[in-house]
């Protein structure tokens, strides 16, 4: 039954590459450090201070360093005093008494008593470096640098939106004075910039480390934004008339270290610390990009990317994190109802198992959605096999771009294959469906999530139907008509796993509840399928997960708990 | 406003880009062309510029505001620089443009060339004009006021008016 071959196997040990290593000390620690590492796009580059730092376990605070943006070396927060070892004239190593290396620290060159620091985020180390990222010179530098920062800054964060999660507010703590020491008139820049339709811009808590810049034009690849003007009036601005508006612009808000770029969609809404962190999934197409879901009391404020490099790197796409609003609702599917009577769940699965056990075999139809979790549409599967019913899941394109966007805009398509809902082609049954409706030869329609009559399958073949039983979470024409109507979740409403485009299955936690009567659709199928086949099974989305990787051929050798935050690969 | 130009500048132009291995390159140039013959550099000669070297629109616009030759606004008819560097300044030049501001209503706190609404002048301070010898100097238009006075001034400014 289970292959575990066809899970991607762990990367083959084919003579690893030796990793070239430097000697290096941080804060009078020897540690070993690669000689290169791979830079913003990946490729290798000679190791910086401050890779050397991290992975001394010492973090050098920065605004304008970012891991995945080319580096700029504008912000100075990341200075750090160093030394190297000293050569003599004779071009050997000058040794101290006791036979170690005698460290020359960096100086100015006519100042030889001030120390020097390097910007360590781009800053090489070399052999027998010393780095001192705790030195006293070393935070002086810093002092200096943050006060110099917030010079001409406003301090205004009681109404700052960053606030809570802002690195100015973070760096002073540590390094920062408690009053200012700057008398003069601070310089006045533009406030609530209109920069597109989603960014609002305050270019007096700009620190100008230029993070929004490098990315709208390297990863982006919309050169859209720039400094204009010159020395302290230096403004970050898009050409006049011209609108910041890319699918990306919102990740510029996360970039930003500082409150200067807002989301108008979040921005004066809740104080991030109030936030419940949930990690998740977008659904909103076949790339599955990880995210936080920051949620208040069962309200979803805001989606913001969750770093996954095998899948979205650090980044999302802005029609992915504003598609949450549908959760909120007001009219969502939130009673179960037989009849148009409201019920109780116990009732209603156990007239429609009824209903279904009874029914001629290959009588039941069932359209699941690609948007549905594995663990569902798994559940499903074992139902229509109990009752040799069709199935099939209704595809939805969508245009493609260079970046994250998919062009299959289900989330969990792979889902639907892997568990044998559908085809390899999504939605070629559904003409299918609806002639066996008309024929009569369909007596019964289980519709999980999707409005059939979209598909072909309008009204009039619907009342033709002796059971129509629809599961959604907002009404639609399909659950208007329904003898059956099952108020679902929405995936930040439970748990579960996707299976993106590539094969990456990823799991997603609980952010919010549902409301009214509504439940995970896989709890509602769980009971229903233990009813119609008298199998039993696990009832927690780990033990259904753990039974799904044993019964699904590509998902063999998985566990829930393998799965991890970022998730796993398998062939597809 | 539409911006024209004409077929003998844009030739021109197309021949300066050769001149350089970048296209990007020929920008401060194509700005210097563009303020000689339009007075001052648009929004739309900013887009012409751009969509000329293969650039987005800011990586002119950066050029323009970051240099303070160039003008995003036409200059009033007689234009007075004042000298604000060192010898300038200590032979008395803000006096000199304060007086200028304070005689045709401009702003004299404001950093940027400031402009009457009529159009007839337009009073900035510049940097050095490379005659401290006999500061303060003062430009008007292409010609050098040597250690000029107040009078001076509104001799100027009577000339204009």
């Amino acid at each position: 039954m289970s292959n575990p071959a066809t899970t991607t196997p762990a990367p083959a040990p084919a003579v690893p590459p030796p990793v070239e290593k430097i000697r290096i000390k941080v804060d009078g620690r020897e540690i070993d450090v690669p000689k290169m590492m791979p830079n913003w796009q990946g490729k290798l580059e000679p190791t910086t201070m401050l890779q050397a730092c991290h992975m001394a376990g010492q973090e050098v605070p920065h605004y304008c360093y970012h891991p995945k943006l080319p580096v700029a070396g504008n912000c100075r927060m990341c200075l750090v005093e160093f030394g190297t070892p000293m050569i003599g004239p004779d071009r050997k190593p000058v040794l101290n008494e006791d036979g170690s290396p005698k460290i020359a620290r960096s100086v100015l060159p006519y100042e030889p008593q001030t120390p020097r620091g390097a910007i360590a985020c781009a800053t090489p180390i070399s052999p027998g470096m010393e780095l001192y990222p705790n030195s006293p010179a070393t935070k002086q530098m810093r002092e200096a640098v943050l006060e110099s920062l917030l010079i001409n800054h406003p301090l205004d964060c009681p109404i700052c939106d960053q606030a809570g999660e802002c690195k100015l507010q973070e760096y002073s703590v540590q390094h920062g004075q408690s009053a200012s020491r700057f008398v003069e008139e601070k310089v006045h820049k533009p406030k609530a910039v209109d920069l597109g339709p989603r960014i609002v811009l305050d270019d007096e808590r700009c620190v100008l480390c230029t993070r929004c810049i490098r990315f709208t034009k390297d990863i982006a690849g919309d050169d859209a934004l720039g400094i204009i003007n010159r020395g302290s009036y230096n403004t970050i601005s898009a050409f006049p008339g011209r609108a910041f508006d890319n699918n990306y612009t919102l990740n510029t808000v996360d970039l930003c270290p500082v409150g200067a770029l807002t989301s108008k969609d979040f921005r004066f809404k809740m104080r991030v610390w109030f936030l419940k962190e949930t990690k998740s999934l977008c659904t909103s197409c076949g790339t599955g990009c990880n995210i936080t879901i920051g949620s208040r009391e069962g309200v979803i404020h805001r989606y913001e990317p969750r770093e996954n490099n095998a899948v979205n790197g650090p980044w999302m796409c802005d029609a992915g994190r504003l598609n949450y609003k549908w959760v909120g609702r007001k009219d969502r599917l939130t009673e179960v109802q037989s009849r148009g009577q409201r019920t109780t769940w116990a009732t209603a699965i156990k007239e429609i198992s009824e209903r279904l056990a009874s029914a001629t075999p290959g009588s039941t139809a069932i359209i699941a959605s690609a948007r549905q979790t594995t663990e569902e549409l798994y559940l499903l599967k074992r139902l229509a096999t109990r009752l040799g019913a069709v199935t099939d899941s209704v595809p939805r394109a969508g245009n493609a771009d260079r970046l994250l966007v998919c062009d299959d805009r289900n989330p969990n398509s792979q889902g639907a294959r892997l568990t044998g809902i559908t085809f390899t082609e999504l939605g070629i049954q559904l003409a299918w469906i609806a002639d066996g409706i008309r024929n009569g030869s369909i007596r019964h329609l289980v519709v999980f999530g999707e409005d059939v009559t979209q598909q072909g399958i309008g009204a009039d073949l619907l009342g033709k139907l002796e059971t129509l039983i629809a599961s959604d979470i907002l009404p639609n024409a399909t659950t208007a008509r329904a003898a059956f109507v099952l108020p679902g979740c929405a995936a930040a409403e439970k748990r579960g796993t996707f299976i993106n485009v590539k094969g990456r299955v990823q799991r997603f936690e609980k952010a919010a509840e549902a409301p009214g009567d509504a439940r995970p659709e896989w709890e509602v199928l769980h009971e229903l399928v233990e009813k119609v086949t008298g199998s039993t099974g696990f009832t927690t989305i780990e033990g259904l997960f753990n039974q799904m990787a044993k019964d699904v051929p590509a998902l063999a050798g998985l566990e829930w708990g393998k799965l991890g935050d970022t998730g796993v690969t398998v062939a597809i | 406003m539409a911006l024209s130009i004409p077929a003998s500048l844009e030739s021109q132009l197309d021949e300066l880009v050769t001149h350089y291995p970048q296209k990007r390159s020929a920008s401060l140039m194509f700005l210097h062309a563009l303020q000689e013959h339009f007075g001052y550099v648009s929004n739309d000669a900013v887009e012409w510029t751009a969509a000329k070297l293969g650039l987005q629109p800011i990586n002119v616009y950066e050029l323009v505001t970051f240099y303070p030759m160039f003008r995003q606004e036409p200059l009033g008819k007689t234009h007075v620089k004042v000298c604000r560097t060192l010898s300038c300044a200590l032979a008395g030049s803000s006096e000199i443009r304060d007086h200028f501001c304070k005689k045709l209503g401009l702003n004299s706190h404001a950093h940027t060339p400031q402009t009457t609404p009529d159009g007839k002048f337009t009073v900035e301070f510049v940097e050095c004009l490379a005659d401290c010898g006999s500061a303060p100097v003062v430009m008007v238009g292409e010609s050098v006021l040597s250690k000029a006075s107040i009078a001076d001034a509104d001799r100027v400014l009577a000339a204009g008016r």
